[in-house]
């Protein structure tokens, strides 16, 4: 037993290092996703609100789109994709360059499509549970649209989304791992290669599970502590 | 549009499609089965017996299925001889079995937790009106309780068996050819970016028929829920 924790030793002997810092990849691309897919998510609800018909549909289109489609696949499409795409454009501009799409990038703006797509329903649900007379009680008082949406609608939005917003950043979390398929070193990725020189599958990789629960309490933490902030204005109903 | 591509390897997406939906049937099944007992076992009043429960589900939810499928599939290998003694190594040796054994696992988990949430949300009622007739423990619960439970959870058991759909993807990474498997084979031969789009609207379409039938067996299961003024 001694001597298999030894294998989480840090410097040459060791896999703790690596370990952790592929546990630090994965933190950072869900912190970087993060932001983008709440504000995206966001702005498709919005859209799906307008009354502009084409932007009702292209916001409903990519929900469906991006709901419907595995992650990996929509991984697949961004890296490569995007890598084409960026060649093309390379080409165009200059002679003989040759250009990569980090996959970091690749991984965020892949992550942030699903996840706003999801996030997208749920502000629709949270902005369904707040009611009417909340906008026009606020227009009575003399507020205009862009007052109203950010005194009035929002505050209310964030404590009616945080919970679904919640359960999609835990999902997220765990999505994370796919980044490991384009060769990002994550958490899976680098335990992956401590495995291969190893030879010790079931203790990394069950190290890798543990850590990954460790993230999602941790996570769960400071969502209570949102929470809380967010409904400091209620009554208490316990 | 490029159809000779589409006649090399069309075929071969429609094959993984059918893998595919071989992976995700057999885990739902398989899970549904073993999802009852855990359900149950949640449901329980011992500490100990639902401890248990606790942490399997907080285990398979917590932690990327990406990461259970490679701790069974590469830590199976190291256990061989003891899976050999057992008499159960020519299924973890196979890709597809060991992938339908997470997979399993793993919807067992989520499955548990749709049923436990379903069978507490019948009202209290239900229980003691049963007992009242005169009904024992069991046939209350499979006769009165149940099903009304699966009625209400028809809806998460509907995003299950797509996020299933979606998730079952990841068997790819372990040599197994369904849809992505194949789809990636045709990339990594043509370098043609269609096969992507292609497998792409294979899962959409997957993915919508299932939401749509989905959605009317609901609505017709729960027709006598409605009230007048919704129909």
């Amino acid at each position: 037993m001694g001597e298999t924790l030894g294998l989480l030793a840090f410097g040459d002997k060791g896999w703790g290092d690596e370990i952790l810092a592929g546990l630090g990849v994965t933190i950072s691309l869900f912190l970087a996703t993060l932001p983008f897919g709440i504000f995206f998510g966001f702005l498709i609800a919005l859209a799906k609100r307008s009354n502009n018909r084409l932007a009702r549909l292209v916001a409903n289109a990519y929900t469906t789109i991006f709901r419907g489609l595995p992650e990996l696949l929509t991984l697949f499409i961004i890296f490569y994709g995007g890598q084409m795409l960026l060649q093309q454009l390379a080409d165009l501009l200059f002679d003989g360059v040759y250009v990569e799409l980090n996959a970091f990038v690749a991984g965020i703006i892949a992550l942030a499509f699903v996840f706003s797509a999801y996030a997208s329903e749920t502000f629709m649900s949270a902005f369904n549970g707040i009611p009417d007379g909340q906008a026009e009680a606020a227009r009575s008082l003399g507020l205009g649209r862009v007052q109203t949406l950010r005194l009035v609608i929002f505050p209310q939005l964030v404590r009616l989304a945080l919970p679904g917003l919640a359960n999609l950043s835990l999902i997220l979390q765990k999505d994370t791992s796919l980044v490991s398929i384009i060769a990002l070193p994550d958490l899976i990725r680098n335990t992956r290669i401590a495995v291969g020189v190893t030879k010790e599958p079931l203790f990394f990789f069950s190290v890798a599970c543990m850590i990954y629960i460790a993230l999602a309490v941790i996570t769960s933490y400071f969502i209570g502590v949102i929470d809380r902030w967010s409904s400091r204005g209620q009554a208490g109903r316990s | 549009m490029d159809f000779d591509l589409l006649i090399k390897y069309g075929p071969k997406l429609l094959s993984g499609l059918l893998v595919t939906l071989q992976l995700v049937s057999t885990s739902i099944v398989l899970g549904a089965i073993i999802s009852l007992p855990i359900a149950l076992m949640r449901l329980s009043k011992n500490r100990i017996i639902n401890g248990i429960a606790y942490s399997y589900v907080y285990f398979f939810r917590g932690s990327p299925l990406l990461a259970q499928l490679f701790l069974i599939y590469y830590g199976a290998g190291q256990m061989r001889p003891l899976l050999q003694d057992m008499g159960i190594w020519w299924m973890f040796r196979e890709a597809y079995y060991c992938a339908i054994f997470v997979f399993t696992l793993n919807t067992a988990a989520y499955q548990a937790e749709i049923l436990r949430g379903s069978i507490q949300s019948v009202d209290k009622g239900q229980w003691e009106a049963a007992q009242t007739m005169g009904m024992k423990y069991w046939p209350t619960f499979f006769k009165i309780i149940m099903p009304q439970a699966l009625i209400s959870s028809l809806r998460p058991y509907g995003n299950e068996i797509i996020l299933m759909i979606k998730g079952s993807a990841i068997a790819s990474v372990v040599t197994i050819f369904d849809l992505m498997g194949e789809t990636k084979l045709a990339f990594s031969r043509t370098f043609d970016f269609q096969v992507f789009l292609w497998a792409a609207v294979l899962y959409l379409v997957m993915v919508e028929t299932l939401r749509i039938t989905w959605e009317k067996m609901e609505r017709r299961l729960t027709r006598h829920l409605r009230q007048v003024s919704d129909q």
